[in-house]
């Protein structure tokens, strides 16, 4: 019997090794995989609120009557519905599609500065690094608003059984509705300002770093793209939260 | 050797820089400024229900979808890097519906318990 053998032919498929089967680097990959990680949580969040959403009771009447109780989930519009200057006034939802538009505008800019990094163009780069920090920093600042005038609450507040008044929302009461609402918006926007505040560090680093030239002189501008990965989840975060928070 | 003759940080572009393509980004921008306002205009103009629900997260996913598919280029990856990061997302959209008839089902329970 013979007793020969054949070399095998070298493996060459995608996944054999000595390619990158993803034709992603390492380290977009990674960005990849936090992220997917990240929308796990933020999905987490957002399944606490439909859950404790649909275990309390639905305000039922109608819309014109709402009134702020305990005893029912709140309606959004009637929530948010002030704007800076304006006090007093019933614009409901008008603060929060500022927002949007400014998150929206700064996920542009930032795609652009993306865009400016894939052709070396390091002015380019700059000046569209520049607007997303501003736009992300406007949006911050929006933000701590919206928050200063959720914890302090409207001039009527909410009248109790006991004919007290409640204003504005702590960790235990809050004049909109159930305790949880109040505790839900503080988590999910709050972890979501959380994020963009990282974000927008990260924005200024890489700012310095494109000033001082460091990515021009690495021959690539992969850092910006890493950073723009991260910085359009946290918008497409918003648009969840915007969805499930403000208009259902 | 003085202080500002380190000149390593000034750079000379070697050759033409192309010019920028921006007219997808700009179109993928108005695409998200009109769902967002095609948002606004249900939220004014229909009562709340579940068929207004239904249209919001529809328009929700179309958001979502030119965010990911154009800003953050995963239309353009491997198909494979696709997959890794759509299926575990199905997933997460398919417990965000068993724990929200799980919370309807808990109401029903609480409410109707005594009857």
């Amino acid at each position: 019997m013979s007793t020969s053998t054949t070399l095998e032919e070298p493996k060459t498929g995608t996944w054999d090794g000595g390619n990158e089967p993803l034709k992603a680097s390492y380290g977009k990959l990674m960005m990849w995989f936090f992220l997917l990680s990240d929308a796990f949580t933020f999905g987490a969040f957002l399944i606490v609120y439909g859950l404790s959403r649909h275990s309390h009771l639905p305000y039922t009447g109608r819309p014109e009557d709402f009134q702020f109780s305990t005893e029912w989930w709140p309606i959004p519009e009637k929530v948010f519905n002030a704007f800076p200057g304006f006090h007093g006034v019933d614009l409901p939802l008008a603060f929060v599609a500022l927002m949007t538009m400014i998150l929206i505008l700064s996920s542009v800019t930032m795609v652009l500065a993306v865009e400016a990094g894939h052709r070396m163009d390091k002015n380019d780069v700059q000046k569209w690094l520049l607007w997303t920090i501003l736009f992300g920093g406007t949006f911050l600042g929006c933000q701590a608003w919206e928050w200063t005038h959720f914890i302090t609450g409207t001039d009527e507040g909410m009248l109790l059984a006991d004919g007290t008044r409640v204003f504005g929302a702590n960790m235990t009461m809050n004049q909109y509705g159930p305790p949880l609402f109040a505790n839900l918006f503080f988590f999910i926007t709050g972890f979501h300002g959380f994020h963009v505040t990282i974000g927008w560090v990260l924005l200024v680093i890489a700012f310095i770093s494109t000033v001082n030239g460091v990515y021009h002189k690495r021959g690539h501008y992969e850092m910006v793209e890493k950073i723009g990965l991260y910085w359009h989840f946290v918008d497409l975060v918003w648009v969840f939260v915007f969805t499930f928070f403000y208009l259902i | 050797m003085a202080a500002h003759s380190d000149h390593s940080n000034d750079f000379h572009q070697t050759g033409e820089i192309p010019k920028a393509q921006t007219k997808v980004i700009w179109k993928t921008f108005f695409i998200l400024v009109a769902l967002t306002a095609v948002e606004f205009l249900f939220a004014f103009t229909m009562d709340a229900g579940t068929l207004r629900n239904a249209i919001f997260i529809v328009l929700t996913i179309f958001k979502a979808f030119y965010i990911v598919a154009e800003f953050m280029h995963l239309k353009h990856e491997t198909k494979a890097l696709i997959w890794s990061i759509i299926i575990p997302l199905a997933l997460i959209m398919w417990l965000m519906v068993a724990l929200i008839s799980e919370g309807s089902y808990y109401f029903d329970s609480i409410t109707n318990y005594f009857n």
